[in-house]
This record gives structure tokens, C-alpha cells and sequence, in this order.
């Protein structure tokens, strides 16, 4: 298994588990260590009997072994609160940390707009948005790349089951992070973000819309085509990542609707906007892989 | 029913819900003018924000014709008695906006949540009560789209992080009196004493004035309107016609009658564009529980595919659709159009 890069994951939570699942098919991820912090966790326990080390200690019962456990990736899918204290130990032990809450004190990364910027950059701290954000931003860069974007919006329609703890206590930390994401991975001059949460039954699959108002008057058969190439794109790790109508214009305003279906390896199917979370991380840390194991990049403490 | 002596207060909602049959242009200039009339008339409280809230303004909602900022910077200063609330409905808006609105002088922040969400207002409340003297009310919109016990257990969260009032929102007007009665009554036998209980009506199905007169019946004390009905719609309850009708059965709402008709005759009737009117598509609103702010929407896309919008409002409502989903009702009506060869 030398040809794999080893990775904890923190967090046995919804997301943490639906990485796992995720990331035990990686062709360049060895998922080694499951960190909580709750001793009966039914996450432990399942990633206990694949085999991984896990502890109930927090970060804290990982670090005195996890450098000779080759540990070089992280995934923080706690809270934003307790991040910065996450990575910054893991840091210290030589792993880069992909941040999966809406803590942001590393630079934003989408993969599909700027992951080889983001890896070439060596950071030791990305992080991934929101999950609206991973669904949405990249077509707002689908238009940018085509015409100057003087304002982009996106409407995040998310059923209630889908919507944790985490999220829901603070919320705004949904619409500043995303809008800014928006702004400053979309290429908008300025970036807004609207959630609703919808508690119908069956719940509905995860729907995003994506408005932009462009500078000058759309080239409707470009911005189009890299809609369409844009989506083909993110496909490639998001398989239910869907184009429902659009892109529709009116005048400078450029609407397009779609839809995220997730996977279902843990989380239900319905449940896009955190399948498209852990589906980024995985891919961003595969980037990493590939330029850790081509010896392009070795995670050490003093880069942080 | 007699309600001799009870004491009211009305909340009038020309200068917020009004926003939407106005698109959001209501100007400054027409805010204040308005704002001084309530003053003048005695109606204790008016609302004033974008018509989706603070932070409303988006190619979603529609571009106001001001800021939320500018609006009640106008407004507050301009009121002598009558007190000012601002709307924040959490994923919309953020606490920077309430701590805004609350620079500009507003007395009331109202958080408002789709009825079984109220957990997203958690962060927004306990901040509000945090801020001397702010009114802090918790408000459930779509309120009937579940029943009374888990409507009280929303209610009871809203309470929990610190609001002194809770409202119960028929955003769609879609109850009947029977069904604002078993609501309001079972949170008031609930919900603390000193907390306050509001109930905000639409008219689409003409129940506005009924609704309001069972909501207080079962023990509200705070009751939503507007004068002439601008609002989303068919507009909110008629709060000219309200306040008539409490003069007559002697409940106490402080507000002068002839001076609230000729509010709504001589400033709103003017300043609609359109009659906000219990037309065919307000009346399938309360038939079908839609939201009401989604009409002119639906009227939009309807007019742009070749549509039916009570086919597009109908379909909202039994897709089970919630506040703020606008968005939806394009991408619904693209695929109407499809299917019905329309485009």
C-alpha cells in the first residue's frame, strides 16, 4: 500500500463517516485514524471495524503517534469553533489540514476552479467553503471565465433532515463565508448567499440556484458551453451533480437552476449538499496525494 | 363574542410586506410620508425593511428601491410614539444586519423562521436580547402547514432563547378560524404569561378580519395588518377595517378610526400599482397554502412561458414549498413549459 497517501479524519460524525466510506475506495487515500470524542460513538465503532485507530480523546489521543503512523492528511469535520485548534496541532506533526467546517483560516478551494492553485500553493490549511458553496461556485466561474460578473447569487434550497446541528445554530456563518467564497474563488465583484431549509417529505434533493449579473450584455452561446463544460467537471466526483434548467437570460441576469443528488454511501441520496462536501475534501486531498507521493511536496510544520 | 375592554396592539405592515406588491419600490420620500400619517393616527408599531427582511435585496427578492438602512434611518428618526421593527428572517439576513437596523433606531427585531425551523433563529434571538430594551419577537411563518403541539413545541424555542413575543404566521392566509383558534389558544395556555402571543394574517381568502378577531378571542394580544391591505397577496389583514371593527366591539387599540381609513384611502389606494385584490391567483394563495409573496412570481412566469399561474401556484403548494423559494418558480415553470410544449 505504499502508493497511498495515510489520512485521519476527524470527526466520526455524518460527514466524517460518508468521508470514510468515500475515501476507503481512494486510489491515493489510506484512511488511517478516526478521531472523537465521544467513547460509545456509533462513528468509532464503524470505523473501528474497518480497521482504523480511533480514539474518544479528541486530536489530543491521535498526536503522540500519529507522525510513525505516517499520518499526512487531515480532514476536520468538526465545528468551526474547535478548528483552528485542530489544525494547528496536526500542523505541528507534519499534516496538512482540509477543513470541511466554515472556520476558513486557510484559503478557500474549490477543486474544480483553483485546486491546482491551492496545492501548488503548498498551503498546510484549506479550506472548502460550505457545501453551497462547492455546488454553486463553481459556476459562477463558469460565467466569470467568460464575461466580467459585477455581482453573483446563489439560492441554496437544503432539506431540513440534511441540515445538522452545526449548521443550523449558526447560520450566518453559511452566508458570509459562502458570499465571500462567491466573491473571492467565483470571480465575482461582489458575492450574496441565500439558505433555505425545507422540512417537506420525502425530503427534497439538494437545489441550487446561481444568478449572476454580468457587466456587459451575455454572450448566451459561451457562457452556455462552459456551463455545460463546468458541470462535466464537477461530475467527475460529484456523478449527481445535475443541471435541471438553464442557463436562462434576461437582460444582464444569467439564472441557472440545478440540483445535487448525493451517492448514498452513508448519507441519503437526498442529502447533495453534504455529499458534495466530503466529495471535495476527498478530491482536494488527492491532489495533495499525488504531489506528496511524486515527491513534488513533503507537509512539514515549518511550511505552516 | 365579546371582547369589551381587552387591549391590543396592532402592528401595521404597508412599509414591509407592503414591499412586495410594490416590487420593493416603495421610496423613501413615501416611507416617511406614510410613517408620519401612522405616527399622527396613533398606531403603535410599524414595520419597515425590504419586503423578505434585512438583507432582502437580491435578484431572488428583487432590488429595493433604497437600503434597509436608508429606509429606517428615514423612518425613526421621523416617529414621535409610534414604535419601528425591522424583519430578519436567518439565511437571509445575518446579525450584522439586525445590529445595523439597530443603530438606525428600530424598537423591535422580529426573527422569522418557516414553522418547524425555529432552531436557525437561535444565534439571531439570543443576540437581540443581549441589546437593552430591544423587543425581541420570535416569528413562525407558514404557520399551517403543521398542527398545534408542534407548533407550540417551535413556539417554546423561540421563548427558550429569549424572545418576550412569538407570532403565528399565516403567510400563505390559507387558515380558517377554527384553525388560528386551536393555535393561538394552546400556545397561550403554554407559552409563559408575560410572554406576548401575535397573530399575522393574509387575506386571501378574505379570513383576515375573522382570523384576527379568533386570534385575539384565544388570547393574542398583537395583532399584524395593513392599511389597505398592501401586502403580499391579497394583501394582510385590512387594518383600517380591523381597527373599525375592534372600535365597534370595544377592544382597545388606541389607534383613531377615521384618521386609519383616510391613511389607507388617501396614501396606499394611491401608491398600488396594482389593486391588492382577492384576485384568482391571491385566492389559489390561501386555497392551496402558498406562500404569498411568490404571486407576482408566479404571475411573471407565467406571462413569460405561456402558463396558467393557479397551475404554478398549484403545483407550488402541493410540492410543499416554504418562504424564500422564489428561485423555485422559474426553474418549476421551465419544466411546465416542457412538458406542455409552451416553449
Amino acid at each position: 500500500m505504499s502508493n497511498k497517501v495515510k489520512a485521519a479524519i476527524i470527526g466520526p460524525g455524518n460527514i466524517g463517516t460518508d468521508l470514510l466510506v468515500k475515501a476507503m475506495r481512494s486510489e491515493l487515500i489510506e484512511p488511517v485514524w478516526m478521531v472523537g470524542v465521544v467513547a460509545d460513538s456509533p462513528g468509532l465503532a464503524r470505523a473501528e471495524e474497518l480497521g482504523l485507530k480511533t480514539t474518544a480523546e479528541g486530536v489530543d489521543g491521535m498526536l503522540p503517534t500519529m507522525r510513525e503512523d505516517g499520518v499526512q492528511i487531515c480532514f476536520d469535520a468538526t465545528s468551526a469553533y474547535v478548528h483552528a485548534e485542530n489544525s494547528r496541532k496536526v500542523n505541528e506533526q507534519g499534516a496538512v489540514m482540509i477543513d470541511l467546517t466554515p472556520a476558513a483560516i486557510g484559503p478557500y478551494c474549490v477543486p474544480t476552479v483553483n485546486l491546482d492553485e491551492a496545492v501548488a500553493a503548498h498551503a498546510m490549511n484549506v479550506n472548502m467553503v460550505t457545501c453551497g458553496g462547492q455546488a454553486t461556485i463553481p459556476l459562477v466561474h463558469a460565467v466569470s471565465r467568460v464575461q466580467a460578473v459585477s455581482y453573483g447569487e446563489i439560492v441554496a434550497t437544503v432539506s431540513s433532515k440534511s441540515a445538522g446541528p452545526g449548521t443550523r445554530k449558526n447560520i450566518d456563518e453559511f452566508t458570509r463565508t459562502t458570499a465571500s467564497g462567491i466573491a473571492q474563488v467565483g470571480g465575482a465583484d461582489e458575492g450574496k448567499a441565500i439558505i433555505v431549509i425545507n422540512p417537506a417529505e420525502p425530503p427534497l434533493i439538494m437545489r441550487d440556484t446561481v444568478h449572476c449579473l454580468t457587466h456587459e450584455t451575455p454572450d448566451q452561446d459561451a457562457i452556455t458551453e462552459s456551463v455545460q463544460q463546468m458541470i462535466g467537471e464537477v461530475q467527475k466526483y460529484v456523478p449527481g451533480y445535475r443541471l435541471k434548467n438553464g442557463p436562462v437570460f434576461d437582460g444582464n441576469r444569467v439564472s441557472i437552476y440545478r440540483e445535487v443528488e448525493g451517492l448514498g454511501d452513508f448519507l441519503p441520496k437526498y442529502a447533495g449538499n453534504l455529499d458534495i462536501m466530503t466529495a471535495a475534501g476527498l478530491r482536494t486531498a488527492e491532489m495533495y496525494a499525488e504531489q506528496i507521493l511524486s515527491g513534488d511536496f513533503i507537509p512539514t510544520s515549518s511550511v505552516a | 363574542m365579546d371582547l369589551r375592554g381587552r387591549k391590543i396592539t396592532v402592528h401595521d405592515m404597508c412599509l414591509r410586506d407592503g414591499m412586495h406588491p410594490k416590487q420593493h419600490q416603495i421610496t423613501v420620500e413615501q416611507m416617511v410620508t406614510v410613517a408620519r400619517a401612522m405616527d399622527e393616527a396613533g398606531v403603535p408599531m410599524i414595520e419597515v425593511t425590504h419586503g423578505d427582511g434585512l438583507g432582502g435585496k437580491s435578484v431572488n427578492y428583487g432590488f429595493p428601491a433604497a437600503s434597509d438602512e436608508e429606509y429606517l434611518t428615514a423612518v425613526c428618526k421621523e416617529v414621535t410614539n409610534t414604535r419601528v421593527s425591522a424583519l430578519l428572517l436567518p439565511g437571509i439576513g445575518t446579525v450584522d444586519d439586525l445590529k445595523m437596523a439597530v443603530g438606525c433606531g428600530i424598537s423591535t427585531i422580529r426573527v422569522a423562521t418557516h414553522c418547524t425551523e425555529a432552531d436557525v433563529s437561535e444565534q439571531h434571538i439570543n443576540m437581540a436580547t443581549q441589546i437593552d430594551g430591544l423587543d425581541t419577537v420570535g416569528f413562525l411563518m407558514m404557520a399551517h402547514m403543521i398542527e398545534p403541539e408542534e407548533l407550540l413545541e417551535q413556539l417554546l424555542l423561540m421563548e427558550s432563547y429569549g424572545a418576550n413575543c412569538v407570532y403565528i404566521t399565516d403567510s400563505a392566509g390559507y387558515m380558517l378560524p377554527d384553525q388560528v383558534s386551536s393555535r393561538v389558544s394552546l400556545a397561550r395556555r403554554e407559552l409563559k404569561p408575560e410572554t406576548e402571543l401575535g397573530f399575522h394574517g393574509h387575506h386571501n381568502l378574505a379570513m383576515g378580519i375573522a382570523n384576527s378577531l379568533a386570534a385575539v378571542e384565544a388570547g393574542a394580544n398583537r395583532i399584524d395588518g395593513s392599511m389597505a391591505g398592501l401586502g403580499a397577496g391579497a394583501g394582510n389583514t385590512p387594518l383600517e377595517v380591523f381597527i373599525a371593527v375592534c372600535d365597534r366591539m370595544g377592544i382597545e387599540t388606541g389607534v383613531d378610526t377615521f384618521k386609519a381609513m383616510d391613511i389607507a384611502e388617501d396614501l396606499i389606494v394611491p401608491m398600488m400599482d396594482d389593486m391588492v385584490r382577492v384576485d384568482r391567483d391571491a385566492l389559489t394563495l390561501g386555497y392551496a397554502g402558498v406562500y404569498s409573496s411568490f404571486l407576482l412570481f408566479a404571475k411573471r412566469s407565467a406571462a413569460k412561458y405561456n402558463l396558467s399561474s393557479r397551475d404554478i401556484l398549484v403545483e407550488l403548494g402541493r410540492r410543499r414549498t416554504v418562504g424564500g423559494q422564489e428561485d423555485m418558480i422559474e426553474d418549476l415553470a421551465l419544466d411546465m413549459a416542457r412538458e406542455q410544449g409552451t416553449i
